[in-house]
């Protein structure tokens, strides 16, 4: 339980202080990288090399890939359908969450099962 | 456009914003270490590419677009949505790092030490994220003053340029 706990504050840490990067810099698109980031791998890796050791973290890592595929699918749609149809962000990027679960389940099926 | 440092955006963001982007970030961060632990690190580490605060980021793109624009009486809409539509197109070229830096800790890892692997898998992101960034920002330039006629298409092209 700790540990989760301390999951989430390292977690909300590292997120909040990329997307603060983010946010100071212009133009847009280049603010946009620092939305990849590998923050969440960065606040849990190191914990996990610490309690589980470094064969386990290049396991995940190995799914990361697939995860990061996953999101150039996510925000690639998100790009275009803002640019297209001019639309809301929340309904788009919310659409986009379900596109990253579907190219990440798809692809780890069909590469790492 | 060059890359500039633009502090005043710090002042527009509400505290809750901050803390909306935090709470996502954490609960990510969390749900990747209790996936990993019920079904193993295989389909845990999918979860730490997550887009963990991707629509907060980008509905507070919008957000303050809007505000910038209508601040002069004028309708933002459009500007906004072509300022979330160029940060993605910026996230998804920080992809292509993303998955290198994952390259680099599953091939390495195992046998060299682990702080000296997150570091070099974070300077691997951030190196060729810029180096894609810089490639595309020289692509959209040279196809810019390569387009047949200097376009008045109706497709907000100088805008588009100003937010990318």
């Amino acid at each position: 339980m700790n540990e989760i706990f301390l999951r989430f504050l390292i977690g909300g840490a590292v997120v909040s202080a990329f997307a603060l990067l983010g946010d100071l810099f212009k133009p847009k698109s280049f603010a946009g990288l620092f939305g990849a980031a590998p923050s969440v791998a960065l606040a849990t890796l190191g914990l996990t090399v610490a309690t589980e050791g470094a064969r386990y973290v290049a396991a995940e890592a190995h799914s990361m890939i697939i995860g990061a595929v996953a999101f150039f699918a996510c925000a690639s749609w998100v790009s275009w359908l803002m640019m297209r149809y001019k639309g809301k962000a929340l309904p788009v990027t919310a659409s986009s969450i379900l596109v990253w679960l579907g190219v990440a389940s798809g692809l780890w099926y069909v590469c790492l099962q | 456009m060059k890359i500039q440092i633009n502090p005043e955006v710090l002042a527009q963001t509400k505290w809750y914003e901050y803390a909306v982007r935090f709470l996502f970030g954490g609960l990510v961060a969390a749900a990747a270490g209790i996936i990993a632990k019920k079904f193993g690190p295989e389909v845990g580490g999918l979860f730490l590419a997550f887009p963990a605060i991707f629509p907060a980021s980008a509905t507070l793109i919008e957000k303050h677009e809007k505000q910038k624009k209508e601040r002069l009486g004028l309708n933002g809409t459009k500007r906004a949505a072509e300022a979330v539509s160029a940060d993605a197109a910026g996230a998804a070229i920080g992809t292509i790092g993303l998955a290198c830096f994952a390259l680099v800790i599953w091939k390495t890892m195992p046998n060299y030490s682990p702080w000296l692997v997150l570091l070099a898998a974070t300077l691997v992101w951030m190196a060729l994220s810029l180096l894609l960034w810089q490639i595309r920002k020289r692509f959209a330039v040279y196809r810019r003053r390569n387009r047949p006629e200097h376009s008045t298409s109706g497709q907000g092209d100088s805008a588009t340029r100003r937010v990318a």
